[in-house]
Order: structure tokens, then sequence, then C-alpha cells
């Protein structure tokens, strides 16, 4: 397990690249994942990576690809300082957890983190330091819970 | 305390009497859409929890990226669409434009709730109508059952005012408003556009200001319909206002009687100059089209410009009809046939190039200056190509030059 970080303004064409971006298949999504931004990522991301990134992640284009495609990759996570809001619906629609997370930039590449979704807590195991984050609304922790948008559907029978 | 007219339009679609920022509703949908690029990934999500779409007349798919399709996979994704298109029972279908485009030609009216699974759906705004952009998760639960979840957001209100020198446009207007509030500055914002330089635009125009809102991260933008808007249309729809005593976050003025035509560098929209700065840099493309400027004027403006001259030896220069309905008025008005004399390449209606799928691709190291939206890194084709966003007005005059041109020496 490692730690991605990125910058600001990370917007969903270097996560998922237009002109790649060419499939339903989240298999082959994962493999186009930063292609062209970053390209060692999707070679080298292992299941339960997570990526913690500044201000407006994944802004731009509305394409869902791209919270598939980093699911897929095996990113069990994006902590971020700010999300676009499209990208947060998506990856919470998918079941991607999205923590946002003022004080990110104090996450290292090589730190070992355990989320706390409900509490909106991240813990930095390895150096035993608590980062208070946003806490979700009830609402969106429930479809979270559910494992996304159309799971919760299921179980409640209706949007709300 | 008031409300602004994006609360009044979420509080009638929530049925509910008021509605404040920060509140989760579940809001009725007016009208729902999806294209060939986002459409793919709705159809699994869909057929899991429906069978037919929720209201025949209120579900649009569009294939605009990429048409016709340039490859086999493109033709593939097309394929599967037409498949959900004939099982989910969907009858408005279009490949005559670019979405926006369409919509704001045929279904959209003031006071409607516009879903869309494209960034770019905050278009609408500029009709008076609350439109945003979704995933495509999203729109299979609008599909499925005609409802969305929405939190309420807060609001900025800019007062656009002053008049606009020759060769400045409604593109420099919003182009240097995101290069003052930034990529992120208006992240989950409502932008409420309000003065007297918005009651003179055009609707086009309008239209031109609201696509452009997501490039600062906002929810929406909304112009306050009026007499232009329902000519536009020519439709009726429910015309909001905001109360005088309405809340907003931020109200910003924006003075623009000395504003210069503006250009965005790479690789990000928010990085914005007066014109002054980068002219004189030698472009190999120039492309006028897209759902923030392929309307007629956009295209009048441009034909203006190049009428009598030539596209200089070696530039590319990509003109794309936003519309069916556009290449027909341009068509009519002569304009196609001054654009092909001058050296243009004219393109069926669709997104065109914006993408960097077909229809003009950058190599490495090529330069575009483009009226489209966005410039990030390899939006256009290869990754170490460069793209500059201006106005038709800039890009016409760039493509006569063959480097980055002010317009104002051929007006």
């Amino acid at each position: 397990m490692r730690i991605w970080r990125f910058g600001d303004n990370i917007n969903t064409d270097y996560i998922t690249p237009g002109r790649l971006n060419l499939t339903d298949d989240p298999k082959e999504l994962a493999k186009i994942a930063f292609k062209e931004y970053r390209p060692e990522f999707s070679e080298k991301v292992k299941k339960g990576d997570i990526i913690v990134a500044g201000k407006n992640f994944g802004c731009g284009s509305s394409r869902e690809t791209a919270p598939v495609a980093l699911k897929a990759a095996g990113i069990r996570a994006v902590i971020a300082k700010s999300f676009a809001r499209i990208f947060f619906r998506n990856a919470i629609n998918i079941g991607l957890p999205v923590i946002i997370c003022k004080e990110a930039d104090i996450i290292k590449e090589d730190d070992i983190v355990e989320i706390d979704l409900k509490k909106g807590i991240i813990n930095i195991v390895n150096r035993n330091v608590a980062l208070q984050c946003e806490k979700l609304p009830e609402f969106i922790l429930k479809i979270i819970e559910a494992g996304g948008l159309i799971n919760y559907i299921k179980i409640h029978g209706k949007l709300g | 305390m008031g409300m602004t007219l994006v609360e009044k339009i979420l509080a009638k679609a929530a049925g509910v009497e008021k509605v404040s920022p920060g509140e989760i509703i579940i809001a009725k949908v007016d009208i729902a859409m999806s294209h060939d690029t986002t459409t793919p990934l709705a159809i699994k999500p869909f057929f899991e929890i429906a069978e037919r779409v929720f209201n025949e007349n209120k579900v649009v798919i569009f294939f605009d990226h990429v048409v016709p399709p340039a490859n086999i996979r493109s033709a593939i994704l097309h394929k599967k669409i037409r498949d959900f298109i004939e099982k989910a029972g969907i009858k408005n279908v279009h490949m005559e434009g670019v979405c926006h485009q369409v919509l704001a030609e045929k279904y959209v009216k003031p006071g409607d709730i516009v879903i869309g699974a494209d960034s770019h759906t905050c278009t609408h705004g500029a009709l008076g109508a609350f439109a945003t952009g979704v995933g495509s998760t999203d729109i299979a639960t609008v599909y499925a059952l005609g409802k969305i979840w929405l939190r309420v957001p807060e609001t900025y209100r800019m007062n656009i005012l002053g008049k606009l020198k020759r060769g400045v446009y409604a593109k420099d207007v919003i182009l240097n408003i995101i290069g003052y509030i930034g990529a992120d500055g208006a992240v989950y914002k409502s932008i409420e556009f309000h003065g007297d330089l918005i009651k003179e635009f055009s609707v086009s125009s309008r239209l031109t200001l609201t696509n452009m809102v997501i490039e600062m991260s906002a929810m929406n933008g909304i112009i306050e319909a009026d007499e232009k808007t329902l000519d536009y249309i020519g439709r009726k729809g429910t015309i909001f206002h905001s109360d005088k005593d309405a809340e907003y976050e931020e109200v910003f003025d924006f003075e623009m009687n000395d504003l210069e035509p503006q250009v965005a560098k790479p690789h990000s929209v928010d990085n914005v100059t007066d014109i002054s700065e980068v002219e004189g840099l030698e472009i190999d493309q120039a492309f006028i089209g897209t759902c923030t400027n392929g309307r007629v004027e956009d295209i009048r403006i441009a034909t203006q410009i190049l009428d009598g001259h030539k596209v200089k030896e070696g530039v590319r220069l990509i003109v794309t009809p936003a519309s069916n309905r556009v290449y027909l008025e341009c068509l009519r008005k002569g304009y196609i046939e001054k654009l092909l004399r001058a050296g243009a390449i004219v393109t069926n209606p669709g997104c065109g190039p914006c993408l960097g799928r077909h229809q003009g691709v950058l190599a490495p190291n090529e330069v575009a200056i483009s009226t489209s939206n966005r410039n990030f890194m390899g939006r256009m084709g290869s990754p170490e190509a460069k793209i500059y966003l201006a106005s038709p007005a800039t890009v016409a005059a760039s493509a006569v030059e063959g480097k980055i041109a002010d317009p104002r020496r051929y007006l």
C-alpha cells in the first residue's frame, strides 16, 4: 500500500485522457489512468493504494470513467483539500470513498493511513497523527455504505 | 430573507416552499441528457433499477462527441448506445450537432431543471434554467426515476458592467472573469449574472458566458430570462427573478470598459492574459466551433474577418458549426462559402476537434488557438501540444496571420 500524491486542479482529462477513453470496461480504463500525466501510475498502482491531492481534484469533464478507472486500478480512497463537484458525486455513486481534508498536505507518500469516514478522521498510523476532515452528510454516507447509488436505490426502493 | 432565482427553481422542483444553501433536496428533472461519451457507463446501472425511461419526452440522447464514428472502438460504443435507446424506449435521439446547442434550440425552457451527463450542461443557465452536469450513474438514475439529489449551492452574484470595446466579446469577458476567480475559485457555487452588459448581450453571447462557469468549478451559472430569451427559443417557460433581499455569499462588480481581447494560455483555463502578451506566437491550427462559440453570431464574426483574406499557408483553420440549424443559417447567409474560399475546412456539426479524438488532432509541439473551453494538456491531441483559448474574432485573425493576432486590425 502506498500514497500517491498529486497537486491542485487535477482534471479528468489527466485521469482518463479523452483520446484513450474509448471503452466502458473498467479493467481497460484502469490501464489508461494518468497514462500521460503520470505514466508510472498505471504500472505501479496496487490494490489498497490511496490518492492524496490538493484543491479541486477531478475538475473539468464529467466523465465517470475517471473514478471508475481509479477504483478498478485498486485505489481505496481519494483524499483531497477539495473536490470538483461532479467527480465527487461520481466517486460516491460508484462506491469510491472521497474525503475532504484541508490538512491533506501533511500526508507523505510513505505514510500508512486509516480512514474513518463516519467520524471524518484520517489516522496516520506510523506517526500517530489524527487529521480531522469534513464530515459527510448522513445521506451521502448512506450511499457510500450501500456501495454506491444504484445499491442505495435497490436497498431503499427509492432515492429519498 | 428572500430567495435567489436558483433557490426558487430548486424549491419548486423539490415541491417545497423554501430551500437554503447546504440543504440536500430531491428534485424533479425536466430534461435529462447524455451523449456518446457518457451514455455507455449509464447503461448497466440503468437496467439494474429500471426497464424503460421514466418519461420518453424528458430524456434526450445525443451523438455528438465523435460523429460519425472515427474508429472501431467509437463505432462499437455507438452501437451499444443504439441498443440501449431501443430497449429503454427513448425517442428523442439527435445526431445534428453539439448536445448543448441542440438542447437550447429544441428543448430547454426558463425555469426548467436540466441535468446532463456533460460538464458543460451549465450552458443552459443562460436561458433562465437551473442546469448542471453529472456523471453516468447519476444520469442513469434520472433516466429511471426522473429525480436527482442536489445540494443547494451558495450563490455568487456577478454584476457585469460597462461597455465592451470594438473587437471584445462575451468570450473575452468570461475568460477575464475565470482568470480573476481561478479554476477552483467557485467550487460548488451557483453564479448569477446581472448588469447592463448581460441585458445587452444576445442570447448567443449569454450562452458563451454560462457555458464556461464550470471552468471555475461552479455548479451552475444563471441569467434571468427576458424577451430575448423567449424569442431565441420560441417557447414559453416560467421566468423566475431573484428577490431584492436574496442572500449572496459574495457580490462581484466586474467593470468591462477597458477590457482587451483575452487569451487563456496552456495548460489551464485560468491562465489568462491580454492579447498583447501572446501576439505574434506562431500557430499550426485554428479552431472555431463548440458549445462555447459555434453559433451563427460566432461564425458571422469569423467570416467578417476572413472575408477577402486567405488562411496563412501551413495553418489549418477548422470551422465546426455547433448544429445543423446553425450550419444551414450560415449557408443561407453565405458565410460558409466565404470561409471555404478563405481556405477553411468546414466539418459536420458536432464537438469536432475540441476533445482530440478526430477532425484535427494536434502533433507534438504543435500550437493551436481555439474558441473551445478547455486547454488542458493533451486535450486536443499530443500532450506536448499547446492550446490557447480565445474569441472567434481572435482565432479568425490568427488564422489569417499564422500567429496569434489582435482582431481589431480587421474590424
